[in-house]
């Protein structure tokens, strides 16, 4: 039997009714119900929409394959439903089981349409479960896809939380890079780094790497690239914290750092401090404890060094 | 993908530089570029607008808001019917001079771009494409 | 035609672009600029661009210009100012303004062309066995 003299066409239009029924009854137990995700009445809705979309397409004789244009509005509303749901927090299988679920009712109501001639109920059974395969899998792609984007804005969010630029001191700003760095989030950090040059006057900035295990070509070139652009502005920059594997990949990769370099954030401070004028000096025990303040090398209020 | 909006400009005296900066300008700022982006994107369009002018002879410039597949560009396309660039690769190679150079800056505008494509004869004129996506 | 206008202070000429310009208007700054160094034997050039929205390649080359000018006639040029997003176009724009000192703002612009200033003529001081003029 092929796909011409299928039942499955005539079965979806004159049961209808029975299906849509069966189904949602299925649907009715989701657990995307029970935690308030959707309503039921939302979720027979749903499953209305998508079975009189696959009525129409099954109409054509194509049952094999879905991804024709035919089955442009089923994909379409596949689509539009699991973005949704992926961004409102629905399970995998809160998704998959949407579609899947349909099985049932199509085999227990193809069952009863052959009950005179169950030979063909075999190839019926197969095709029916083909394509709702297809449909049920094409769901999940698109939930899977809404589930990333969620993701990277998270990811986003996260990055604007996770990597804040500290004023040091007067006139000093430092930037501790933690974690491995891909491209555009250097990019966005490096960004932020500029600007608050731009919002502290910031004369010098310490981009401290030590919490970064490795960098690769495009993440170093955006440094050299920040870097330069700092200098641009008129503040300079202090790299410190650069760990033996990474000098090696600098020089593998020929690249040139034309920046001072420090060990440590405390050896990067100290020389910031210098060049602003500035010093770290010990003031007169105060009951017993030494305190050290920095004060400007010249005396005067270090708070004056930002006029 | 088919382009959403267009506006065209003409591009053949100096003051229209200014001209091409501000409409790319409030292209930019409509379709919702980064700060950056902008920047860079007005920046090219500088470059290759005073291209246009200086060694083209004058042209005009089509600004297109473009949309595939969920992400949002502008192309800016620059035609003159002047001499054309005899030798592209060697131009392309030719980026600024700090002193008193030509430099066609069309190396750098490209550093600028997502997507960058020119067509030129000797003779028969150039057209430049810029696309920036957002 | 419009002009840009150029300021002095303590010994310095400053000059704040605040409007974006066309090429001619950028010929006739580099022009007035040269004129007015001479004219005041300024030791300093200060270029405000804090109000630039956008830097291409013509305006980098009138800076480069301005600073080679400058120099010829024994004076520093310091551009202040310059926008982030400024900042990274040039960067890969590729421009680089190898005469051209940098600063946050105006008051240290004034305070860097001071520093530059008194290295230069000890420089030459030591240079010509003068000691510092």
């Amino acid at each position: 039997m092929n796909d011409q003299s299928s039942n499955l066409p005539t079965l979806l239009t004159r049961q209808r009714e029975r299906l849509l029924a069966d189904w949602q009854g299925l649907l009715a137990a989701s657990s995307a119900i029970r935690s308030g995700r959707i309503t039921e009445a939302e979720l027979r809705d749903n499953a209305a929409r998508l079975l009189d979309g696959i009525q129409n397409a099954v109409r054509t004789g194509n049952l094999t394959d879905i991804g024709t244009p035919e089955w442009a509005p089923v994909r379409q509303t596949l689509e539009d439903l699991s973005r949704s749901w992926a961004v409102n927090g629905f399970t995998p299988s809160e998704t998959a089981m949407f579609v899947f679920s349909l099985k049932q009712p199509l085999f227990a109501q193809m069952r009863e349409t052959l009950a005179k001639t169950p030979e063909g109920l075999a190839d019926e059974a197969w095709r029916i479960s083909m394509l709702v395969d297809q449909l049920g899998l094409y769901g999940l792609y698109h939930y899977m896809s809404g589930r990333e984007e969620v993701i990277k804005r998270q990811q986003n969010e996260l990055l604007e939380l996770s990597t804040p630029v500290v004023e040091l001191w007067h006139g000093i700003l430092a930037l501790p890079l933690i974690g491995t760095l891909d491209s555009s989030r250097t990019q966005t950090v490096m960004e932020s780094l500029l600007q608050a040059i731009v919002d502290t006057g910031a004369a010098i900035a310490i981009i401290d790497i030590t919490g970064v295990p490795t960098v690769d070509t495009l993440v170093a070139q955006h440094l050299i690239k920040t870097i330069s652009a700092a200098r641009l502005m008129g503040a300079d920059c202090i790299i410190s914290g650069i760990r033996p594997q990474i000098a090696q990949t600098i020089v593998h990769l020929g690249l040139e750092l034309n920046v001072v370099s420090k060990p440590t954030m405390a050896d990067a401070f100290a020389l910031a401090l210098r060049r602003t004028g500035q010093i770290v000096g010990r003031a007169a025990p105060v009951n017993g404890h030494d305190t050290g303040e920095a004060r400007r090398a010249d005396g005067r209020d270090p708070a004056d060094a930002r006029r | 993908m088919a382009p959403v909006r267009r506006e065209t400009l003409p591009v053949r005296h100096a003051d229209d530089v200014l001209r091409v900066r501000q409409l790319v300008r409030s292209w930019t700022l409509a379709c919702k570029f980064s700060l950056v982006d902008q920047t860079k994107l007005v920046t090219a369009a500088s470059e290759i607008a005073r291209n246009t002018v200086i060694y083209g002879g004058g042209g005009e410039l089509v600004v297109e808001a473009l949309e595939e597949r969920g992400r949002h560009g502008i192309r800016l396309s620059f035609s003159d019917r002047g001499p054309g660039i005899p030798d592209v690769e060697q131009a392309l190679r030719d980026g600024f001079t700090t002193g008193t150079g030509l430099g066609l800056g069309l190396g750098g505008a490209r550093r600028l771009v997502n997507e960058f494509a020119i067509e030129t004869q000797p003779g028969a004129g150039t057209t430049v494409r810029l696309t920036r996506w957002r | 035609m419009e002009q840009i206008p150029i300021l002095k202070v303590e010994g310095c000429l400053l000059v704040s672009i605040q409007v974006d310009m066309h090429d001619q208007l950028a010929m006739a700054l580099q022009d007035d600029l040269t004129r007015r160094v001479v004219e005041t034997r300024a030791r300093g050039v200060m270029i405000d661009i804090s109000s630039l929205e956008i830097v291409d390649s013509f305006i980098g080359r009138m800076l480069n210009n301005i600073a080679a000018m400058a120099r010829v006639l024994d004076a520093v040029t310091v551009v202040v100012g310059m926008r982030p997003a400024v900042a990274i176009t040039l960067v890969e724009l590729g421009l680089t303004m190898p005469g051209v000192h940098t600063a946050l703002d105006v008051d240290r612009g004034l305070r860097l062309i001071r520093t530059l200033v008194a290295q230069a003529d000890e420089e030459t001081g030591a240079r010509l066995g003068t000691g510092t003029p």
